[in-house]
C-alpha cells in the first residue's frame, strides 16, 4: 500500500454525508420548504440527518404531519414530544378536518390513504411550500426504485415517470415556477437495514411500537392487524394476543403488525438482516391492490 | 480462492463501505436477469418480491422464472419488455453495500448512462457471446472513459449458449481490449457468465476451468476504489453559511459543505475564491463534534480565524493550489433535451459545484460520433444524446478543475431558463 492512511468512510458515514449535503442545497436554494414527519422511522432519521446539517443552529424549517385521523396513541405521543424537545413548529394537515369540511370524501372502506392525498396538495398550496423532505427510500418498492433525490412536481402535485430531470453527480435542479415544487428525499439511497443500523448508532428513540410487546390482534390475509377503534372485528373473526412489532406506521386502520421477540434495536436489526419478506409487502394493505399499486398513487400526487 | 460469504450479516455491516456502480447493455444482452440474479445470490430479494415475479412470470407464458420481472418497475416498462429510465437497486454483502445505477441500453438513452455513470466507481459493460461486441458496446466503454469511471468490467454473457467455448470468450475479449485502449480507458476486467444460470457471479463456475479470474460479486467486493478519491486537491465548496440566531450561541459563523477533494486540517493555510483573500482554519465542526481532518466525502462545518465575507459558491482551497477562476470554459456537453438542440448563440443557467450562473455557446467546436469518435466539425447543433466540444463564457467566473482532474470542481449541468429542464451535462476540459 503506498497510501499509509486509508481515509476510510464507512457506508453509513458516505449516506449520513450524502443526505446532509442535500438537505442543506434545499435550505440553500429554495424559500419555504417543509419535513414531512408522519413519526415513523424514516421520518426520524430525516429530521436527526436535519439537526445535524444546521447544527448549532436549529432546524431552519418546519415539520408537517398529513394526519389521517387513524393514528397510534405512542406515535402522536412521541411526534409532539419531539417537535417540543427541538423547538419546531409543526402544521397538521388533518384528513379529518377535510371531510368535515366537505374538502374530501370519505371512502365507502373507511380508508384514508387515498384521500390524504388532496389533503397535502391543500396544505402545500396553503403554506406556498415548495420544497417538500419526504422519508422514501428507492429500496422501498419498485416505482420508488425510479424516483429522484429532488423530484419535480407540477402545479398539480403530480410525478411523471417518463418526464424526470437528469440527475447528474450531486448537481440537483430545484428551478421550478411559481405553485410547482419539488418533493426532496435525503434518505433514496439508505436500505431499511442503513436505517436500523443507523437508528442503532446514532441512538435514536423511537414510538414504542417498533419493538416486541404484546398486543390484541387479528389476522387478515396472512398480516397481523391490531383490534382497536378503527379495527373491529368482522364476523367470524376471532382476535388473539400475540407478541409483534411494527416494521412501518402508517395510518393505523392499513398497517400491520409483525410477529416478532425483537424488543431492542439489535435484535431489531437481526431480524431485519434475516427477513425475508419486503417492509411494504410484510404490513402494508394499501400497496396490495395492484402491481402497480404504488405508481398509481405517486402520479396523484403522494409520497 | 475463497468462497463469498453472502448473507449481508446484521453487526459486521456497521463497517462495510460503499460502492457505486453503473450497468450497461443492450435490450437483450440479459442486464435485467444479471441485476436480478445478484439480487438473487445476494439473497436481496424477497419472498414477497419473487413469489410476484414467478406469478408474472407464468401468466406470460416464461419457461423460467422471469429475474428481469423484478427490476422493471413501471406499468409501460411491464407491458412493453423495456426499462424507460434509470432506477436504483441495493445490496449488501459483509464487505460492501451496494449501490446499482441500472440504465437502459436502448439507442436513445445516451442520456441515462451518462447520468448513471457520473456518480459511478465502477461500470459494468454486458455483450452477448454469440453476438460479440456490438455497436453500443463501444459506445458504452466510451462514456464511461468519458464520464471518469475508475474501474469497468466487461461481462461477456450467454456463454452457455456458446457451449463455454474459451476461443469465442477470447475473441471478444481482444477485441474489447485493444479499442478500450484507444479511450484512456480504465482498469479493466472481463469475465464470462451465464446471467441465467448464475455461472462466474456468486462464485466460480466449474463451466469456466480455463477462466482464472475472480467471479463477478468477488470482483465487486475486493475491487480498490479508496484511491480513486482525490486526496490532494483541497477543494470545499461552501453550500450554506450557518450563523445561529440564538441567545445562547453568538457570533457562530461556519461554511457548510461537503469536501469535493483533498484533506483539510485546523491550522492549515485557505485561500477563498473568488476574493483571494487567505485565512486558517480554526476548526472542522460536525454535528457529532469538532474533527482533526475532513476528506471526501464528509459534509462538515469549516471555521476560519478571520472575518472574510464568504457566501454560498464560494470555495476555500490552498493558496498554492487553487482552481481555475475562469468564464471562459471548454467542455465536452452530452445534450439531454428533446425539445430543442443546443446552438451557438443559446444561453442556459448552469449549475457548477454550488454555484449558479448564466452561459452563453460561444462555438461548437465539433460533434463526436460515439460510436466511430470520428469528430463532425461542421455540426451546426447538439440534438437529444449527442456529444460535442463547446465553449461557453460564463457572467460570473467559474472555480473549475479540468474534470479529469476531478469530476466535482469539473462537472456541470445546464438548465433551460424557460422551461427549467436540466438539458446538458458538461465536462471541462479547459478553464481560463
Amino acid at each position: 500500500m503506498s497510501q499509509t492512511k486509508p481515509y476510510r468512510v464507512s457506508h453509513l458515514d458516505a449516506l449520513e454525508a450524502e443526505s446532509i449535503f442535500v438537505m442543506r442545497e434545499v435550505m440553500a436554494e429554495f424559500e419555504r420548504p417543509v419535513l414531512l414527519f408522519s413519526g415513523g422511522k424514516d421520518s426520524i432519521v430525516m429530521l436527526r440527518l436535519a439537526e445535524k446539517a444546521f447544527a448549532p443552529a436549529r432546524i431552519p424549517f418546519p415539520v408537517m404531519h398529513v394526519d389521517t385521523g387513524h393514528n397510534f396513541a405512542e406515535v402522536l405521543e412521541y411526534r409532539d414530544s419531539r417537535v417540543a424537545t427541538l423547538g419546531l413548529n409543526l402544521v397538521v394537515a388533518s384528513v379529518q378536518e377535510a371531510i368535515d369540511a366537505g374538502s374530501v370524501r370519505e371512502l365507502p372502506d373507511g380508508t384514508r390513504n387515498r384521500i390524504q392525498t388532496p389533503v397535502l396538495l391543500a396544505a402545500v398550496e396553503k403554506y406556498r411550500f415548495d420544497a417538500l423532505f419526504g422519508g422514501a427510500r428507492r429500496d422501498e418498492e419498485k416505482a420508488r426504485a425510479k424516483e429522484r433525490m429532488f423530484s419535480f412536481r407540477d402545479e398539480f402535485g403530480q410525478w411523471d415517470p417518463k418526464n424526470q430531470r437528469p440527475e447528474l453527480w450531486s448537481l440537483y435542479n430545484g428551478r421550478h415556477h411559481p405553485g410547482e415544487s419539488i418533493r426532496v428525499f435525503p434518505l433514496s439511497n439508505w436500505t431499511e437495514l442503513d436505517v436500523w443500523h443507523y437508528i442503532a448508532k446514532e441512538n435514536i428513540p423511537l414510538p414504542s411500537i417498533y419493538y416486541a410487546h404484546d398486543r390484541e390482534v387479528v389476522e387478515r390475509n396472512g398480516m397481523y392487524y391490531a383490534v382497536n377503534e378503527f379495527i373491529k372485528l368482522r364476523d367470524g373473526e376471532t382476535s388473539e394476543v400475540r407478541r409483534v412489532r411494527y416494521r412501518t406506521v402508517g395510518d393505523a386502520s392499513q398497517t400491520a403488525a409483525v410477529l416478532s421477540e425483537a424488543d431492542t434495536v439489535d435484535k431489531v436489526i437481526d431480524e431485519v438482516a434475516a427477513t425475508r419478506i419486503t417492509e411494504r409487502g410484510a404490513t402494508r394493505g394499501d400497496d396490495r391492490v395492484s402491481e402497480a399499486a404504488m405508481e398509481d398513487r405517486k402520479r396523484e400526487g403522494y409520497f | 480462492m475463497s468462497q463469498a460469504v453472502l448473507e449481508p450479516d446484521a453487526a459486521a455491516s456497521r463497517g462495510m463501505d460503499l460502492l457505486r456502480f453503473a450497468t450497461a447493455g443492450s435490450v437483450d444482452d440479459g442486464k435485467s436477469t444479471l441485476i436480478g440474479r445478484l439480487l438473487y445470490d445476494t439473497k436481496t430479494i424477497f419472498e414477497d418480491q419473487l413469489e410476484a415475479v414467478e406469478t408474472a412470470s407464468a401468466s406470460r407464458g416464461d419457461e423460467y422464472t422471469n429475474l428481469a420481472l423484478l427490476t422493471d418497475g413501471l406499468r409501460a416498462e411491464r407491458e412493453q419488455g423495456i426499462t424507460i429510465d434509470v432506477a436504483y437497486r441495493y445490496f449488501a454483502t459483509p464487505r460492501r453495500k451496494f449501490i446499482i445505477a441500472d440504465t437502459p441500453g436502448h439507442i436513445q438513452y445516451t442520456r441515462n448512462m451518462v447520468t448513471g455513470a457520473s456518480t459511478a466507481d465502477l461500470a459494468l459493460i454486458l455483450v452477448d457471446a454469440r453476438k460479440g461486441l456490438v455497436e453500443q458496446s463501444r459506445r458504452h466503454a466510451f462514456l464511461t472513459s468519458l464520464l471518469r469511471v475508475p474501474h469497468l468490467v466487461l461481462c461477456v454473457n450467454k456463454m452457455d449458449l456458446v457451449d463455454w467455448d474459451q476461443a469465442v470468450f477470447e475473441r471478444i475479449a481482444d477485441e474489447f481490449t485493444s479499442f478500450a485502449a484507444k479511450l484512456d480507458a480504465p482498469d479493466l476486467t472481463i469475465i464470462p457468465i451465464s446471467a441465467l444460470n448464475g455461472d462466474n457471479i456468486a462464485s466460480r463456475s466449474e463451466n469456466t476451468p480455463w477462466y482464472e479470474g475472480p467471479s463477478l460479486l468477488h470482483h465487486l467486493e475486493h475491487v480498490h476504489i479508496a484511491s480513486d478519491r482525490n486526496l490532494v486537491d483541497v477543494r470545499f465548496p461552501v453550500q450554506y453559511v450557518i450563523r445561529p440566531q440564538s441567545t445562547t450561541v453568538t457570533d457562530y459563523r461556519g461554511y457548510a459543505g461537503q469536501v469535493a477533494s483533498g484533506i483539510l486540517k485546523p491550522g492549515d493555510d485557505v485561500m477563498v475564491l473568488p476574493s483571494g483573500m487567505t485565512s486558517t482554519i480554526a476548526s472542522i465542526e460536525t454535528a457529532d463534534g469538532p474533527v482533526d481532518e475532513a476528506f471526501p466525502p464528509m459534509s462538515v462545518t469549516v471555521r476560519l480565524n478571520d472575518e472574510i465575507d464568504i457566501s454560498r459558491g464560494d470555495l476555500i482551497c490552498r493558496p498554492n493550489n487553487a482552481p481555475a477562476v475562469a468564464q471562459d470554459i471548454e467542455a465536452m456537453i452530452c445534450w439531454m433535451d428533446e425539445t430543442a438542440p443546443l446552438r451557438v448563440g443559446g444561453k442556459y443557467t448552469i449549475k457548477h459545484t454550488t454555484r449558479t450562473a448564466r452561459t452563453v455557446v460561444r462555438g461548437l467546436q465539433y460533434k463526436l460520433d460515439v460510436n466511430t469518435l470520428h469528430r463532425d466539425e461542421a455540426a451546426g447543433e447538439l440534438k437529444l444524446n449527442e456529444i460535442g466540444r463547446v465553449k461557453l463564457r460564463t457572467t460570473v467566473p467559474l472555480l473549475a478543475d479540468e474534470y479529469r482532474r476531478n469530476r466535482t470542481t469539473g462537472g456541470f449541468i445546464l438548465i433551460d431558463e424557460s422551461t427549467n429542464r436540466t438539458v446538458g451535462a458538461g465536462m471541462i476540459i479547459e478553464a481560463r
